[in-house]
C-alpha cells in the first residue's frame, strides 16, 4: 500500500484553495481563471492518487482537453459580457431580489366568514322576526342544481 | 375484488361523457358498480363472518417487492357495505338533486370516490393502504371546490387538502415505520404478530395524527363544518361513508393490535371523547342545519375514535354498531337536509317554519334517523348506546376513569342537538310565517328514507346486528369470567338502562331549556377557534417561505457558490471524518525534482488569486499550468505532460488574444472586510479538505487497479502505450462523447462572439455600430511600375502570402520568416505523434493539437488572410468531418457483425488508428474555428 506524499497533497490542496477564492469573484475572468486552476488540481489529484495505473491517466487526459473546451467557453461568455456592458462582472440578479421583497398577497379571506359567532339569542323568535339577515342558502342554491 | 375498483373507476371515467345523451339515468348507471360490490359482498358475507377471510393478490412492481394485496374481512366486510351501500342511495339521490351541466361530472366524481373508498377498506398492504387514502383526499378536494370558479368552495377545498395531506404525509411516515419494525407491510399479518418497542409507540402516533385530521378530531376538525358549502350530496357521502370513515376504519383496524401500545390508548380517547363533547356542544349554536350535522358528525366520529381504539371486546362491538348506524341515519339526515334545501329554499333554521305539517313523509323520515341518533329504542342507535355504556362500565378500559362520564356528557348533547335539527326543520316556530314549500317526488326521497328504514330494522332484529359486529369484535378476548356481550333490545333493569333514560331526559331538558341555556353558554369563556388557527398558520407559512427567500435568494453569484462550496465542504468533512482510518506514514517528498514545480504551482496560484493586472493573471495561471505538467514529467505520466504542455500553449493564446481587448485591471471590488473573510475561509477549508482527501484516498485503495486487466489486453489491441488504447480503444466511447462535447463548445464560442456579425462594435452596445476607422497603415505601398530588371533584389515571393495586410507596426521579420521555415516541420510532427501513439507517448489529441499550434502561428504572423491561404477549408468542415471518420469507424464493424467500437487489427495497422485520426482531425477543426472566433472578438 502506497501512500501520497505531503507535497502532492499541499500542491493539491493549494490549488483547489486558490481555484476556490478565484471562482467566488465577481469578475467573469477570474472566474474562469479559477476554473482552469481547479481543473490543473483535480488532474493532479487523479494522477497522483492513480499511480501508475494507466485509466486515471487517461481520464486525466480527456479531463485536460474537455477542460481547454470550457475555458474557451467562458472566455467567450466573458467577452460577451464585455461587449454588452462594458465590464465583465456578474451582476446580481435583481429579479431573484425582487422575489424576497414581494408583499404577502392580500388577506383576501371574507371576515364576515361561515363561522358566523352572532350573539346567542337566536333561539328566542318570541320577538317576531329579526332585522338581521339569517344566513340563508337561497343564493348557494342555483349553483347547486336547485 | 380489484375488478370492483377498476369497474368504479371505469364507469366513472365514462359517466360524464354519457350524462348529456343519458340525463337523470346516467346516475342509475353509476349507483350499478356500488350496487353490484353490494351483491357481491353479500354473496361472501356467510364465508368471512365464519371466519374465511377472503384475500386476492396482484403482482404490482414485483422487483419492489410491492404487490395488490386486498382481503375481505369481518371489519371490511362491514365497511364494503356501508360504503357501497350508501355510495348507491347518494347517486340515486344525485339524480334529483343535480340539475345543468355539472350533473355529469359530480356524479363521476362521486362515482369514483366511492371507489377509492372501496380501495381503502380493502387493502391490506400499508402502502395500498397509503395510495387510496390520498386518493380520497383528491377525490374531495374535487368534489368540494367544484368546477365552477367560486372562491368560498375553492378556500374550503384547499382547506381540507391541505388540513388531511398533512396528516396524510405523517401518516406515510408512520406506516413506513411500522412496516420496517413488523418486518411486513401486510396490514393481516402485522394485526396477527404485531411489533412491539423499538419506534412501533412513535409510528403509531404518527399513523394516529393522519386519522385524527381524516376524521376531523380536535384540533384538526375545522376543514369539515367549512366544507358543508359542497353539494348536499357530496356532503351526505362524505360525512356517512367515506373520507372522514377511512380514519375511523385505520384505527379500528390497527387497534386490535396495538391498542395495548403506550400512548395510543390515551390518545384515542382524549381525542375522541374530547371532541364528542366539544363537538355536540358547538353544534347547539350552529343555525345552517347542515352545519348542525356536521358539528354532529365531528362529535359522533369522536366517539367512534374513543370506542373502536378503546382495545376492548365490548367497545368494538359498540364501535361497529355506532359505525353502522352512524352511516344510516347522518346520511339519512344529510339527504332530508337537501330536500328541504330544494324544496323550500333555505336551510336556515331560522327561516324554516311548521314544515313538518307541509312535508309530513319527509318528516317521518327524518324523525326515523334523528330518534336513531339520540339513542331511542328500539332503533340501531339505541342498541349502539347501550353497548358503549356497558363497554365503558363493565367492559374495563383500564387507566382513564373519567371515560364514562365524558361518554355520558357527550350522549346527553346528542340528544340535544338531534332534538334541535328536528324542532329547527320541522316545528312551528312563533312569529314566523309557515314556509313554503312543494312536497318532493318519491324517488327524491326515497334513498333518505331507505337508511332510517334500515335503522330501524337493525335495531328490531338485534340478532342480525350482532352477527355483522359479533366477528369484527372476536378479535379481542372477552374480559376473564365474563360471558361476551350480546347485542339485545332488553337487557333487564340494569344500570346501563337507567343511564339511557337519564340521557335522553337531561337531552330534552337541555332542548326545553334552550334559552337558559344559551345564556350560560354565553356567559362561559370562548373555546379558542381552530379555524383561525388554521388561517393564522396558513398566513405564518407564507410569511415564512417570503422571508425565507429573501434570505437564501440574494442574487449574488458569489453568495450562492459560497453556499454550496461550504456545504461541500461540510458534509464531505464529517463523512471523511466519521470513516477516516488512522493515517499511517506520510513521506514528506517523493522526490527531489518535484520541489520546484511544487513550489512555482503553489507561488503561481496564490500570486495569480491576489495580482489585479488582468493579462498578468493569465499568465501567471499559465505558469501553474506549465508547473502542474512539469509534475506530470517527474511522475513519467508522459502522455499527461505532453498534452498538457500543449494545451496551456493553445489556453494562453486564445485567452490573451481575446482578453487584451477588455480593462487591464479588473474592477476593484469592494466587498465587506466579513464576505471577504467568508471567501478566503471558504477556500482554505475547500483545500484543507482536498488535501486530507487526497491523503486518505491514497492509503484507503486496497484492491488493485483495473490496470493489470488493461495490461493483459493491451497485447490484443497491439498497442505499447495504454493509455492511448484506453482512449482510442477500450474507452472509445468516452471520447467519442468528449470530442463531440468539444466541438459543441467550439461551435457556442463561434456564435457568441460572432453574434455581432463579426464587425467592430464598441463595449456597452448591442448593435454593431462602424466608427471611423484608421486606415491601416501598410509598410510598403505597392511601388510603381518597373520593369521587372528593376526588381531583381527583390524577393519574387513572400514568406507569408497574407501578411502584407497587416499593419507594418505589427509585423516581425524574424517571426516571419521562422514561421515560413517551422510550419510545415511542425505538421510532419503532428503526423509523427499522431501514428506513434500507438507505441510512446502521442495519439490524435497530441498531435491535433500540435497540428493547431502550427496554425496558430500562421495566424499570430499572418492574419486571417494568411490562415485563409493555408487552410481554405471551412474549419466546421474539418471539425465535423473529423467526428464523421471517428463515429463512422466506431459503427464499421456493426456492417461486419461485430460490436460498434470494437477495433480489429490488420497488417499491423489498428482500425483504431482510423479512430484516432479522427480525434485528430477534429481537433485541428476546432482550433481553426477558435482561432475565426478571435478573429471576430479582435475585429
Amino acid at each position: 500500500m502506497k501512500s501520497l506524499d505531503l507535497t502532492m497533497a499541499l500542491v493539491v490542496g493549494g490549488l483547489f484553495a486558490a481555484g476556490v477564492h478565484l471562482m467566488l469573484q465577481r469578475s467573469l475572468t477570474r472566474i474562469l481563471l479559477g476554473f482552469i486552476v481547479l481543473g490543473h488540481g483535480t488532474n493532479l489529484l487523479l494522477l497522483t492518487t492513480g499511480g501508475a495505473d494507466p485509466l486515471p491517466q487517461a481520464m486525466a487526459l480527456t479531463a485536460i482537453v474537455i477542460t481547454f473546451g470550457i475555458t474557451t467557453f467562458l472566455l467567450a461568455l466573458a467577452y460577451r459580457s464585455w461587449r454588452l456592458s462594458g465590464h465583465d462582472e456578474v451582476p446580481d440578479d435583481i429579479e431573484d431580489r425582487r422575489i424576497g421583497d414581494v408583499r404577502e398577497r392580500a388577506d383576501t379571506e371574507p371576515t364576515a366568514d361561515v363561522e358566523d359567532d352572532e350573539d346567542e339569542g337566536d333561539d328566542g323568535f318570541g320577538g317576531g322576526p329579526r332585522a338581521r339577515g339569517p344566513v340563508g342558502s337561497g343564493d348557494r342554491r342555483g349553483e347547486e342544481g336547485g | 375484488m380489484l375488478v370492483l375498483v377498476v369497474a368504479h373507476l371505469g364507469v366513472a371515467a365514462l359517466v360524464p361523457l354519457l350524462a348529456p345523451r343519458l340525463g337523470r339515468a346516467a346516475w342509475a348507471v353509476a349507483a350499478l358498480p356500488p350496487l353490484a360490490t353490494l351483491v357481491w359482498a353479500f354473496t361472501r358475507a356467510g364465508r368471512v363472518l365464519d371466519g374465511e377471510p377472503q384475500h386476492e393478490s396482484l403482482a404490482w412492481v414485483p422487483a419492489l417487492g410491492l404487490r395488490l394485496d386486498v382481503r375481505l374481512d369481518p371489519l371490511s366486510l362491514l365497511m364494503v357495505l356501508i360504503v357501497s351501500g350508501i355510495g348507491a342511495l347518494v347517486l340515486a339521490y344525485g339524480a334529483y338533486y343535480y340539475r345543468g351541466r355539472d350533473a355529469g361530472r359530480e356524479a363521476g366524481w362521486l362515482l369514483a370516490f366511492a371507489g377509492v373508498m372501496l380501495g381503502l377498506v380493502i387493502a391490506d398492504h400499508l402502502l395500498l393502504l397509503y395510495t387510496f387514502w390520498e386518493l380520497t383526499t383528491v377525490v374531495s378536494f374535487l368534489l368540494i371546490a367544484g368546477r365552477r370558479p367560486d372562491t368560498e368552495r375553492r378556500r374550503a377545498a384547499e382547506q381540507a387538502l391541505l388540513t388531511t395531506v398533512l396528516g396524510g404525509l405523517t401518516m406515510l411516515l408512520g406506516l413506513i415505520m411500522l412496516g420496517r419494525a413488523g418486518d411486513s407491510y401486510r396490514l393481516s399479518e402485522l394485526i396477527a404478530d404485531p411489533p412491539r418497542g423499538g419506534y412501533v409507540p412513535v409510528a403509531l402516533v404518527l399513523i394516529l395524527v393522519g386519522a385524527f385530521t381524516k376524521s376531523a378530531q380536535m384540533p384538526f376538525h375545522s376543514w369539515l363544518p367549512v366544507a358543508m358549502v359542497a353539494p348536499t350530496p357530496v356532503s351526505a357521502y362524505l360525512h356517512a361513508a367515506a373520507m372522514v370513515k377511512a380514519g375511523v376504519y385505520l384505527v379500528a383496524r390497527l387497534a386490535p393490535g396495538f391498542a395495548d401500545v403506550a400512548p395510543w390508548r390515551l390518545l384515542v380517547l382524549t381525542a375522541g371523547l374530547t371532541t364528542m363533547v366539544l363537538g355536540a356542544w358547538r353544534a347547539l349554536r350552529e343555525k345552517d342545519l347542515k352545519r348542525l350535522l356536521a358539528w354532529g358528525t365531528i362529535s359522533e366520529l369522536g366517539m367512534l375514535i374513543a370506542l373502536l381504539g378503546a382495545g376492548t371486546r365490548t367497545a368494538a362491538v359498540a364501535g361497529a354498531v355506532m359505525l353502522l348506524a352512524h352511516a344510516l341515519f347522518k346520511s339519512s339526515l344529510f339527504m332530508v337536509t337537501g330536500v328541504i334545501d330544494h324544496q323550500a329554499g333555505t336551510r336556515d333554521l331560522r327561516r324554516l317554519s311548521r314544515l313538518g305539517a307541509r312535508l309530513p313523509a319527509t318528516c317521518a323520515v327524518a324523525v326515523l334517523a334523528a330518534a336513531s341518533m339520540a339513542g331511542l329504542p328500539p332503533l340501531l342507535g339505541f342498541i349502539g348506546e347501550e353497548a358503549r355504556y356497558d363497554a365503558f362500565l363493565h367492559g374495563g378500559v383500564a387507566g382513564v376513569p373519567w371515560t364514562p362520564l365524558a361518554l355520558f356528557a357527550g350522549s346527553v348533547l346528542t340528544v340535544a342537538l338531534s332534538a334541535r335539527y328536528l324542532w329547527g326543520a320541522f316545528a312551528a316556530k312563533p312569529g314566523l310565517p309557515d314556509t313554503p314549500a312543494r312536497r318532493p317526488a318519491a324517488a327524491f326521497l326515497a334513498p333518505a328514507a331507505v337508511p332510517a328504514a334500515l335503522g330501524a330494522a337493525l335495531g328490531l332484529l338485534p340478532g342480525v346486528t350482532d352477527g355483522l359486529t359479533g366477528p369484527y369484535a372476536d378479535a379481542y378476548q372477552p374480559p376473564a369470567g365474563d360471558k361476551p356481550y350480546h347485542l339485545a333490545l332488553w337487557h333487564g333493569f340494569t344500570w346501563v338502562l337507567g343511564l339511557s333514560v337519564l340521557t335522553l331526559l337531561l337531552g330534552l331538558a337541555m332542548h326545553l331549556g334552550r334559552r337558559g341555556m344559551a345564556a350560560f353558554r354565553s356567559s362561559l369563556p370562548r373555546l379558542p377557534d381552530a379555524q383561525g388557527g388554521y388561517r393564522a398558520s396558513i398566513r405564518g407559512l407564507g410569511a415564512f417561505a417570503i422571508s425565507f427567500t429573501r434570505v437564501t435568494q440574494v442574487g449574488s453569484l458569489p453568495f450562492y457558490l459560497t453556499v454550496v462550496l461550504a456545504t461541500v465542504v461540510l458534509l464531505s468533512f464529517v463523512t471523511l471524518l466519521s470513516g477516516a482510518s488512522p493515517t499511517g506514514h506520510v513521506d514528506l517528498w517523493r522526490s527531489w525534482t518535484e520541489l520546484a514545480p511544487a513550489a512555482i504551482v503553489l507561488g503561481a496560484a496564490l500570486a495569480a488569486t491576489m495580482i489585479r493586472h488582468r493579462l498578468a493573471a493569465v499568465l501567471l495561471t499559465g505558469a501553474v499550468g506549465y508547473g502542474v505538467a512539469c509534475l506530470f514529467v517527474a511522475r513519467d505520466a508522459l502522455d499527461l505532460a505532453l498534452t498538457q504542455f500543449l494545451v496551456e500553449s493553445l489556453t494562453l493564446v486564445v485567452v490573451v488574444l481575446v482578453l487584451r481587448r477588455l480593462p487591464p485591471r479588473f474592477t476593484p471590488e469592494s466587498p465587506s472586510a466579513r464576505g471577504r473573510w467568508v471567501r478566503a475561509a471558504v477556500a482554505l477549508a475547500t483545500g484543507t479538505l482536498v488535501a486530507v482527501f487526497a491523503l486518505v484516498a491514497t492509503q484507503a485503495r486496497r484492491d488493485g487497479s483495473d490496470a493489470p486487466d488493461y495490461a493483459r489486453h493491451l497485447a490484443e489491441t497491439g498497442s505499447e502505450n495504454a493509455v492511448n488504447a484506453i482512449i482510442v480503444d477500450f474507452r472509445a466511447l468516452d471520447t467519442l462523447g468528449e470530442i463531440s462535447v468539444l466541438l459543441v463548445t467550439a461551435i457556442g464560442v463561434v456564435s457568441l462572439v460572432r453574434v455581432w456579425g463579426g464587425e467592430d462594435a464598441e463595449p456597452g452596445q448591442t448593435a454593431p455600430v462602424t466608427g471611423p476607422q484608421e486606415p491601416p497603415v501598410y509598410a510598403r505601398d505597392q511601388p510603381p511600375e518597373r520593369s521587372p530588371a528593376a526588381r531583381w533584389d527583390q524577393p519574387r515571393q513572400h514568406w507569408l502570402p497574407g501578411v502584407a495586410e497587416r499593419p507594418g507596426a505589427e509585423r516581425s521579420v524574424a517571426m516571419e520568416v521562422l514561421t515560413r521555415v517551422l510550419f510545415p516541420s511542425i505538421l510532419v510532427f503532428s503526423v509523427f505523434l499522431l501514428f506513434f501513439g500507438h507505441y510512446g507517448p502521442g495519439g490524435g489529441f497530441a498531435g491535433g493539437l500540435v497540428a493547431g499550434q502550427a496554425f496558430v502561428l500562421r495566424y499570430l504572423v499572418g492574419g486571417r488572410t494568411d490562415l485563409g491561404l493555408v487552410a481554405p477549408i471551412d474549419p466546421g468542415i474539418v471539425a465535423g468531418g473529423g467526428l464523421v471518420l471517428a463515429a463512422g469507424t466506431g459503427l464499421v464493424p456493426l456492417a461486419f457483425g461485430g460490436e460498434p467500437l470494437s477495433a480489429t487489427t490488420w497488417l499491423h495497422v489498428s482500425t483504431s488508428l482510423s479512430f484516432d485520426i479522427g480525434v485528430y482531425v477534429l481537433v485541428v477543426g476546432v482550433i481553426l474555428k477558435l482561432l475565426s472566433a478571435a478573429e471576430g472578438a479582435r475585429a
